[in-house]
């Protein structure tokens, strides 16, 4: 007995610091994140195509200890080289990868799911443009993991002010042809000489430029705000929703 | 020059390389034999099959696919018909030019201790005699026999464990074989250096980082020297006339943080003219004194005789990242012209000497600065090319690029990066994906035709997404050039107007070259993972 009140002690203590260890090691991390990682990756993580650490998921690692290895050996056949970084300095990495998940993507408001599905499907009219999982339209941006890719505030601002928050990947782009068929859609890709897009009758296109009498890229949204359509509640339920959309369906 | 005028050599065919045979290029243009296809740097072909008028009927005659996913940086050499080049990151393929189909190849395997800061690439090789010489990520220089494939001798350059590699095609200089080191990125001390071609001794190197006793030692503040980075990662040009190596200088370490190397940081960002003997440093040119902006002056150096006011005069014309197009007298260095082809808020113009003044408050703090051209420069490492026809430059571009520079405080680690910044939200060089979709404010690539005599653009031909193509001109009048976008274009050298395009799936950051076996002009060019060939339809 007389052993067990250290021992018990020593687990209180352990219990107590480990969440201010790992917050230490995630903030030892984040230094060696900024020397190692941000030139390619960006303040976000999210600054190579495809590759977001936000998202909390890697292509090529599921546990902390295949990440550990990716950044020691690199990845061969791209741009990411090896490190001679220490075990410590490696797990402190590891730690700050997966906080970047868990400090934006993680977060939820304090909405009603349920009551925020109901507006996404009905009030808002959102599925006549957003897909989520099998359902809705595929002219507007698909949002079936928008959750793991955007925070709240990011979110709500879509909502109160699209024009303001409409990623530039998104644009909705105007075209006349030189037989003068009007094409409205939005840009998939564009090039010196071709623009690929969705039309709002969900067909996918290529234009050449040169086929085109009228182009315009249009900057303003289409999404209308929803500052005077929904209530402050309704807005942070739809938001909610959205936040709950994790995985690609 | 009309391929049948290439039959008066036919006693070249299947003869070892000789020096002679790399000063004199220009009388076998049906083969590339060095890097820029001739010592002076120029990239320009005196084929002349494929014109203005027949381009468009250029046809895809064979595909190499690499094996590697890295980039494909190399620009092949192609000798009596058979092509040589190094996929990432150093295997060796020989190659018959006229069929694609492979002779030998020989995969080296780099030391894991390699790190590169921007890929595990390789430029291309040399070759002297039999023997192809290639640089490798693990800094080692290895001679091959270009007959089998097999290696001759492997000698160290650098030390791969604290940053040094070897990623550009050597240079070969008399009986010498010429290279520089990169790792600018880990606060290595950069150099040149020159190996017997026979056994692979060291000849002589030239630090690009001065020391505390050198000239120009007084450029580093305390013992920042020992990490001033300052590399050399790409190929030099070599006038025999002077007996004098021309070679750009990476930037100074840490890249974006100046604070601890007060000074101008010499050799840092520099051309160096060196003695091809000895190594001894016969004149310098300093682009960006204490570079706070990673704008290496590490781009091809061009060799032009021509007119310069009035007079003959032995020039080298330099386009460098850091925005300025130069001219130099390259027997004394001096600086006869210079002036912007892109935008730039870092200085706001040049000095009689040619030194930039740099604009105020233009250093990067911790919060960041807004700069043009963003770190990836307004052009870079891809060839540009000079045609003594049109005696235009032509410069592969990025126009209105910017980015924000903050610097950190940040301590050196041997074999860690050491770079000092936050570079971010760069305005272009993050569309490397599957779509090159601009965004507002984007920048854009170009191909820009310059008069070297006025600094004027003559012809820009603009392209969505950024370029890292370099540039080929021919004796046709004829410019290829590629992008990020995938496209690979002939244009018309003089007005700059697209006349053939092909669409090869994946971006261009190499430097096409043409060559001809059995009378029959070829152009080929890296894209993607593989390498493509081009000719008239038979």
């Amino acid at each position: 007995m007389n052993r067990m009140f250290p021992i018990s002690a020593a687990i209180l203590a352990l219990c107590v610091s480990l969440p201010l260890l790992a917050q230490t090691g995630a903030d030892a991390g984040q230094q060696l994140y900024k020397t190692h990682c941000f030139v390619c990756h960006g303040q976000e993580g999210e600054s190579i195509p495809g590759v977001s650490f936000r998202s909390g998921k890697f292509r090529r690692a599921s546990t902390d200890e295949e990440l550990a290895r990716l950044i020691l050996n690199g990845i061969p056949g791209t741009g990411m080289p090896p490190t001679n970084l220490t075990v410590d300095d490696r797990r402190n990495l590891v730690l700050y990868l997966r906080s970047m998940h868990s400090a934006g993507a993680d977060a939820t408001s304090e909405g009603n799911i349920a009551n925020g599905k109901a507006i996404f499907e009905g009030k808002g009219g959102c599925v006549s443009c957003h897909r989520v999982a099998a359902m809705g339209s595929r002219s507007g941006p698909d949002l079936s993991d928008i959750g793991s890719l955007r925070n709240e505030s990011y979110l709500a601002k879509s909502l109160l002010d699209p024009d303001h928050a409409i990623a530039p990947s998104n644009r909705f782009i105007h075209a006349v042809t030189k037989q003068g068929v009007v094409i409205d859609g939005r840009r998939l890709n564009e090039d010196t000489h071709t623009i690929q897009i969705i039309d709002k009758q969900e067909r996918l296109m290529s234009l050449n430029k040169s086929d085109l009498r009228e182009f315009t890229l249009v900057k303003a949204s289409s999404m209308p705000s929803y500052r005077a359509k929904l209530s402050q509640q309704e807005i942070t339920d739809l938001v909610s929703f959205l936040l709950s959309l994790k995985e690609p369906q | 020059m009309k391929i049948s005028a290439l039959c008066l050599f036919p006693l070249l065919l299947s003869a070892q390389v000789s020096f002679d045979r790399l000063l004199h290029a220009d009388r076998e243009p049906q083969n590339w034999l060095t890097y820029s296809g001739a010592l002076s740097g120029q990239r320009y072909s005196l084929l002349d099959t494929v014109t203005p008028q027949n381009v468009r009927n250029l046809e895809l005659k064979w595909v190499f696919q690499a094996r590697s996913l890295e980039k494909f940086e190399a620009t092949p050499l192609v000798v009596d018909g058979v092509m040589y080049f190094a996929e990432a990151p150093n295997h060796v393929f020989a190659l018959d030019a006229k069929s694609g189909r492979v002779f030998w190849d020989y995969d080296y395997h780099p030391s894991k201790d390699a790190r590169v800061c921007c890929g595990s690439v390789n430029r291309g090789l040399a070759i002297l005699g039999d023997t192809l010489f290639m640089g490798t990520i693990d800094a080692r220089l290895i001679a091959i026999d270009s007959k089998s494939g097999r290696p001759i001798w492997n000698t160290e350059v650098g030390d791969p464990k604290l940053g040094y590699s070897v990623t550009h095609a050597p240079l070969v200089v008399k009986d010498k074989v010429l290279v520089g080191v990169a790792g600018g990125e880990y606060g290595i001390r950069g150099f040149i250096a020159a190996y017997e071609a026979k056994t692979g001794k060291e000849a002589w190197k030239f630090y690009t980082v001065a020391g505390p006793d050198d000239p120009g030692g007084k450029t580093w503040a305390g013992d920042s020297w020992k990490n001033g980075g300052s590399p050399a990662w790409l190929t030099g040009s070599y006038d025999p006339s002077l007996n004098l190596v021309y070679w750009g200088t990476g930037n100074p370490g840490p890249d974006w943080n100046g604070d601890d190397r007060a000074g101008d940081n010499l050799y840092s960002d520099c051309a160096v003219a060196l003695d091809a003997d000895t190594g001894k440093l016969k004149w310098h040119f300093q682009f960006t004194p204490h570079d706070e902006f990673d704008y290496d002056a590490v781009q091809i150096p061009v060799l032009v005789d021509s007119n310069w006011q009035g007079r003959p005069r032995k020039l080298l014309m330099w386009a460098n990242r850091n925005g300025f197009f130069y001219v130099f007298d390259r027997q004394t260095g001096k600086f006869l012209a210079g002036s912007p082809f892109a935008k730039i808020n870092w200085a706001t113009g040049l000095d009689e000497a040619g030194r930039p003044m740099r604009a105020p408050n233009s250093a990067p703090t911790p919060e960041g600065k807004l700069i043009y051209p963003n770190l990836f420069g307004a052009t870079n490492w891809y060839s540009p090319s000079f045609s003594p026809r049109t005696q235009l430059f032509y410069i592969p571009t990025w126009q209105d690029s910017n980015m924000t520079m903050a610097k950190m405080t940040q301590k050196y680690v041997p074999g860690q990066r050491y770079t000092g910044g936050l570079p971010r939200a760069a305005n272009a060089g993050g569309r490397r994906g599957t779509r090159s979709t601009p965004v507002e404010d984007s920048a854009y690539g170009s191909i820009l035709a310059l008069d070297p005599q006025t600094g004027k653009k003559k012809w820009e031909f603009k392209m969505t997404d950024v370029t890292d193509s370099g540039v080929l001109t021919t004796a046709s009048d004829l410019l290829f050039a590629g992008g990020r976008e995938g496209y690979f274009y002939a244009l018309d050298a003089r007005t700059g107007a697209e006349l053939w395009r092909a669409s090869l799936g994946g971006q261009m950051e190499a430097g096409p070259i043409t060559y001809a076996v059995d009378g029959k002009q070829y152009v080929s060019i890296a894209a993607g993972q593989a390498l493509f060939t081009f000719a008239l339809r038979d």
